[in-house]
C-alpha cells in the first residue's frame, strides 16, 4: 500500500504550511515526517489523513487518488500524539469502535479486538476505561483502535509526544517491533531526532513547509543536503569566518560557514600539525560521554565530546591549554549567498 | 466543507432565534416599556413616593445583608478549609440548599420561625421585636437566598493557597490573625469581590422570598421587586417598569462587573 | 453541587493543638450561629409545623386535588422547560465553543442575564410581551392561542429562568473535548451522525443532564417570573409555590406548610440526583 503526495502546497490564511512537497513512500514502508515545531509536517500528515485538503497537488494511496475523498472513506489509522481516547468507552469497546461502525458481526468483533489486545499487550485491561490507563497503555489502545479497522496505511502524529522518557523510549522500540511484524506502511510524525533514527526506515526531513532531505537515517546523519539538516539532525558546531582559525587544510576556497559535529574533533594536551590551541573553559560529564566546553578566542567557544576513557587518559582539568583538531569538517557553499533555503525532493526507495 | 458551513449558520440562527424570543427581546423591553412614555413620565414614576420608599429599603436592606454575608462567607470558608472533619461535604451540601429551595419556601420557613405563630414569635413579640412584616424579616430573607455565593466562591481559593503560603507564613511566626489579614485574603480577594457581587446583585433583586416575609405593602414593606409587582397589578405600568429599568440596570451592571472580576479573579495572585 | 476537593490539617500540626482551638473557634462560632439562625432552625421549624398536623392529615392536605393540579402544574411545566432548554442550551454551548461569529462574545455575556435580572423584572417583561396584544403575543393571537395568563406563560417565564444552566455546565466540557476526539471517529469510519450520537453525546450526556436537574429544581421552586406571567387560577396555570403563598394569605399555616414540605423534599432529592449525575461525569474524568 504505497502513499504518493504529488506537488502538494497548502496555505493558511498568509501562512505557507506546505510549499510543494513530493513524496513516495513504498509499501511496507515506516516513514518519520521529522521537523521542528511549525514546519509542516503535522499539516502534511491530517493532509495525508483527509483531515486537511490541500490547496494543490494530489495524495495518492495505493494507486488511487484520495485528495478529495472523505476521511471515514479512505481506510486509514491514525493515531494522536494524546491518545484521543473515548473516555466513556471501556478498552474494548474503543477498539471495537471502528468495527462496529463498518457493522462487522458480533462474533469476529470480540476475535478481533482479543486478538489486538494481544498484540498491544493489554491482557487483562479489556474492561478499564482510559482513565484508569497509563500513558503508554493510553497510547497501545489507540494504536490497537486503530489498527482494528485493518487500515491500508497507519498515520502517528507525535505518538509518543506525550510520554515521558522512559515510556517513550520502551514504546517506540515496541513499536518498531511491531512494525517488523505486519508491515504495514506507516508514518509518524516527531520533532525528535533520535526518535525518528530510532524508529523509521526513511526519514523526510522538513522546515518551513518545505522538504528539506529525504533518506534513510544513515544518509541524513553522515550526509545532510542543507546546513538544516546538518544542525537539526545531531549536534553541531557552525563556524563562521572560521579561515582564521582552522588550518587552511580543512576550508574550501569559499567563505561559507563551517560545520563540525562535536564527535569528530579529536583533543590533545600538546599541539599537532594543524591543530588549533584552545582553552578548557567546563567538562560537563553526561555518564560515559563528557561534554568540553572550548574556547578559542573570547566570546567563541566550541563544543567537543570525549567519552569517559579519554578523559581518564587526557587528564583534563579546567583551565588547562587543550589542541583540538577536527576530523571531518562539513561546509554548504552552494547555500552561502543564498538567503533563501533550497529543498531538495528525493524519492524514497 | 459547504454542509458544514450551512449547518453552522442554520445553528447560529436557531440560537439567535431563541435567545430573541426568550431573552433579549425581553431585556431590551424593559427600557422601552420605561421610557416609551417619554423620560418626563419616567422620571416622575421615580419621583413616587412609594417609590422612593421602596429605593431605600432596598438599599437598608442590601446594606445589612452584604456585611452579614460577607463576614458568614469568610468565616465558613475558613472553617471549612482549616479543619478536617467528618461531614464535611454534608455541610456544604447544607449551605447549597438555598440554591435549590424555592424563595417560597424559604420565606414560608421564617415565618413558621420568627411569624407570630413561629417558634419564636411570642418571645420576639413580648420585648416588642417584630421579625416579620418588618425589616429583619426583609433581611433574614435576603441572607437565606443569599447564603451560597460568598463561601463557595471563596473556598477554592483558600484550598488553593492554604497548603503552601499559609504552612509557610505559620514557620515564619506569624499569628492566625497576622495569616488571614497579609497571606489569605490578598490572595482570595477578587474570588471574595466576585461573591460579593453576586451577593449584592440577588439582594437587590429577590422578590419570593421577601414578597412572603414583608407582606408586601406599599409604601411601608415593599422593596423594589415587590414595588414592580404591585405598581404592575395595581395597573400602574410605567412605574413598574421605571423601577424595573432601575433593577434592569443594576443587573447588567453587576453582569459587567462580574466578567471582569472573572478575568481577574483567574490571574494568578502573588 | 458539593466541592470535594481535599482539605488540610497542616495547621494542627505546627502549632499545638490548644491555641490553634482556641483562635478557629471564632469562625466557627459565627458560621454555625448564622447558619442556624437564616437556615437550620427555619428549616426545623416548617418540618416540625407540617409533623405537627399528623401523619393522616398530611397526606389529605398534601395531596388534596388543588395541590395535585398545581404540582401537576409545577412539576410537568418545569419538565417541558428543562427539556427543552436541555436540547437548546446544549445548541448555544456548541454554538459558543465551536464556531467564530461576530458579537459571539455579548451572547455569551447575555446568557447570564436570568441570573442578573431580577425575577419580578423578567415577569413583568414577559407579560407585558407575550399578552395578545403584545409585541410576541400578538404573533400567535391569529392562531387563536394566548400565552400569558395560561400554562403557556407559564412555559415561556420557566424557560426564561433555566437557560443558563444547562448551558454554562455544557460548556466547560465542550471547551475541554479536545477535537481530536471527534477526529478519531472520523478517521475510524464514523459518520457525522455516528459521531455525534456514538461519542459526543456519550460524553456530554452527564452535564447536560446536570444541567437539566439544576434548572429543574429552579423552575419547579420559581415564584417571581411566573405570579406575574400567570393568572394563577386554580386547576388552570396555578403552581405549587403561589399555591403556598396564598394558603400563607388565608394564615392556614398548616396546608402552606405541609405543602412547603412536599416542595423541600422534592428539591433535596433533585439535589441528591445532581450529585450522583455530578459522580457519574466525574468517573469518565482523567
Amino acid at each position: 500500500m504505497s502513499i504518493v503526495v504529488e506537488r502538494v502546497s497548502k496555505k493558511f490564511g498568509n501562512f505557507q504550511a506546505l510549499e510543494d512537497i513530493n513524496i513516495n513512500v513504498e509499501s511496507g514502508k515506516l516513514v518519520a515526517l521529522l521537523g521542528p515545531s511549525g514546519s509542516g509536517k503535522s499539516t502534511l500528515l491530517r493532509t495525508i489523513a483527509g483531515l486537511e485538503i490541500p490547496d494543490t497537488g494530489s495524495i495518492v494511496i495505493n494507486g488511487q487518488d484520495t485528495t478529495y475523498l472523505d476521511i471515514r472513506k479512505r481506510n486509514i489509522g491514525f493515531v494522536f500524539q494524546h491518545y484521543a481516547l473515548f473516555k466513556h468507552l471501556t478498552v474494548r469497546q474503543n477498539i471495537a469502535f471502528g468495527l462496529e461502525i463498518r457493522k462487522t458481526p458480533r462474533q469476529a468483533i470480540k476475535r478481533k479486538v482479543d486478538e489486538l489486545i494481544e498484540l498491544v499487550q493489554l491482557r487483562g485491561l479489556g474492561d478499564r476505561y482510559p482513565n484508569q490507563l497509563s500513558g503508554g497503555q493510553r497510547q497501545r489502545v489507540g494504536l490497537a483502535r486503530a489498527l482494528a479497522v485493518d487500515p491500508q496505511v497507519l498515520l502517528l502524529d507525535e505518538p509518543f509526544g506525550a510520554l515521558d522518557a522512559k515510556v517513550r523510549k520502551e514504546l517506540r522500540d515496541w513499536v518498531r517491533r511491531l512494525h517488523d511484524e505486519v508491515h504495514l506502511t506507516s508514518i509518524f510524525v516527531t520533532h525528535d531526532q533520535e526518535e525518528a533514527m530510532a524508529v523509521a526506515d526513511e526519514i523526510v526531513v522538513m522546515n518551513h513547509g518545505r522538504i528539506e532531505q529525504i533518506g534513510s537515517p544513515d544518509e541524513v546523519y553522515e550526509n545532510p543536503a542543507t546546513p538544516f539538516v546538518m544542525s537539526f539532525v545531531g549536534e553541531v558546531n557552525v563556524l563562521r569566518n572560521a579561515r582564521s582559525l582552522l588550518s587552511n587544510a580543512y576550508l574550501s576556497s569559499s567563505s561559507s560557514p563551517v560545520y563540525i559535529r562535536p564527535h569528530d574533533i579529536d583533543i590533545d594536551t600538546f599541539p599537532h600539525p594543524g591543530s588549533v590551541s584552545t582553552m578548557l573553559v567546563r567538562i560537563i560529564p553526561i555518564g560515559w560521554e563528557i561534554q568540553l566546553e572550548l574556547q578559542i578566542e573570547e566570546n567563541f567557544t566550541i563544543a567537543a565530546q570525549i567519552n569517559r576513557e579519554q578523559l581518564n587518559q587526557l587528564d583534563l582539568q579546567v583551565g588547562q591549554q587543550v589542541y583540538l583538531k577536527p576530523r571531518n569538517v562539513k561546509s554548504f557553499p552552494e547555500f552561502a549567498h543564498s538567503s533563501q533555503q533550497h529543498f531538495t525532493s528525493v524519492n524514497v526507495k | 466543507m459547504q454542509t458544514n458551513k450551512s449547518k453552522k449558520f442554520i445553528l447560529i440562527g436557531l440560537v439567535l432565534v431563541y435567545l430573541s424570543l426568550v431573552l433579549f427581546i425581553p431585556a431590551i423591553y424593559v427600557f422601552y416599556g420605561a421610557f416609551n412614555q417619554g423620560i418626563n413620565t419616567f422620571l416622575e414614576a421615580l419621583g413616587r413616593r412609594e417609590f422612593q420608599q421602596a429605593l431605600r429599603l432596598t438599599l437598608i436592606t442590601v446594606a445589612i445583608a452584604d456585611p452579614l454575608n460577607i463576614i458568614f462567607g469568610l468565616c465558613a470558608a475558613w472553617a471549612i478549609t482549616h479543619k478536617k472533619f467528618r461531614g464535611r461535604t454534608f455541610l456544604l451540601s447544607v449551605i447549597d440548599l438555598p440554591f435549590s429551595i424555592s424563595p417560597v419556601v424559604a420565606g414560608l420557613m421564617l415565618v413558621l420561625l420568627y411569624g407570630r405563630n413561629g417558634w419564636f414569635g411570642g418571645w420576639l413579640e413580648a420585648i416588642g421585636f417584630r421579625v416579620i412584616f418588618a425589616l429583619p424579616g426583609i433581611v433574614l430573607a435576603t441572607s437565606l437566598v443569599t447564603l451560597p455565593f460568598v463561601v463557595r466562591e471563596v473556598i477554592p481559593l483558600m484550598e488553593e493557597i492554604g497548603q503552601e503560603q499559609e504552612v509557610a507564613a505559620r514557620t515564619l511566626g506569624a499569628s492566625e490573625w497576622q495569616i488571614f489579614r497579609r497571606v489569605t485574603l490578598p490572595s482570595i480577594r477578587w474570588g471574595l469581590i466576585y461573591g460579593v457581587v453576586l451577593t449584592n446583585a440577588r439582594s437587590l433583586g429577590e422578590f419570593g422570598a421577601v414578597a412572603v416575609v414583608s407582606g408586601s405593602i406599599l409604601g411601608r414593606t415593599a422593596t423594589l421587586p415587590v414595588f414592580v409587582e404591585l405598581a404592575f397589578k395595581n395597573y400602574l405600568a410605567t412605574a413598574a417598569f421605571a423601577a424595573a429599568a432601575i433593577l434592569a440596570l443594576i443587573g447588567i451592571a453587576s453582569l459587567v462587573a462580574k466578567e471582569i472580576l472573572a478575568k481577574l479573579a483567574r490571574q494568578p495572585t502573588i | 453541587m458539593a466541592i470535594s476537593s481535599p482539605s488540610y490539617q497542616a495547621a494542627d500540626k505546627i502549632k499545638p493543638k490548644q491555641s490553634y482551638w482556641s483562635k478557629i473557634s471564632l469562625p466557627w462560632v459565627v458560621t454555625i450561629t448564622h447558619l442556624s439562625i437564616v437556615l437550620l432552625l427555619p428549616m426545623a421549624a416548617l418540618i416540625t409545623k407540617s409533623l405537627t398536623v399528623g401523619p393522616r392529615e398530611f397526606w389529605e392536605v398534601a395531596t388534596q386535588p388543588v395541590a395535585i393540579s398545581a404540582y401537576e402544574v409545577s412539576f410537568v411545566t418545569a419538565l417541558f422547560a428543562c427539556m427543552i432548554n436541555g436540547v437548546m442550551g446544549t445548541i448555544i454551548a456548541w454554538v459558543l465553543v465551536r464556531y467564530q461569529f461576530p458579537g459571539k462574545k455579548i451572547i455569551d455575556a447575555t446568557i447570564d442575564i436570568p441570573f442578573a435580572l431580577p425575577t419580578s423584572v423578567a415577569g413583568l417583561v414577559l407579560a407585558a410581551l407575550y399578552t395578545t396584544n403584545g409585541w410576541l403575543g400578538q404573533l400567535v393571537a391569529p392562531f387563536g392561542i394566548a400565552i400569558a395568563f395560561t400554562r403557556l406563560g407559564v412555559l415561556i417565564a420557566m424557560l426564561f429562568i433555566s437557560i443558563p444552566f444547562v448551558v454554562r455546565t455544557v460548556q466547560p466540557v465542550l471547551m475541554e473535548l479536545e477535537p481530536e476526539i471527534e477526529e478519531a471517529a472520523w478517521s475510524l469510519g464514523a459518520s457525522a451522525s455516528q459521531t455525534f450520537r456514538r461519542v459526543l453525546l456519550p460524553i456530554l450526556l452527564p452535564s447536560i443532564l446536570t444541567g437539566v436537574a439544576l434548572g429543574f429544581a429552579r423552575a419547579v421552586g420559581e415564584y417571581g417570573t411566573v405570579v406575574l406571567i400567570a393568572s394563577s387560577v386554580p386547576f388552570r396555570d396555578l403552581i405549587a409555590p403561589i399555591l403556598v403563598l396564598q394558603r400563607l394569605e388565608q394564615y392556614d399555616y398548616g396546608s402552606a406548610a405541609v405543602i412547603g414540605t412536599v416542595l423541600l423534599i422534592a428539591s433535596l432529592i433533585i439535589l441528591l440526583i445532581v450529585n450522583l449525575l455530578q459522580q457519574w461525569s466525574r468517573c469518565y474524568a482523567d
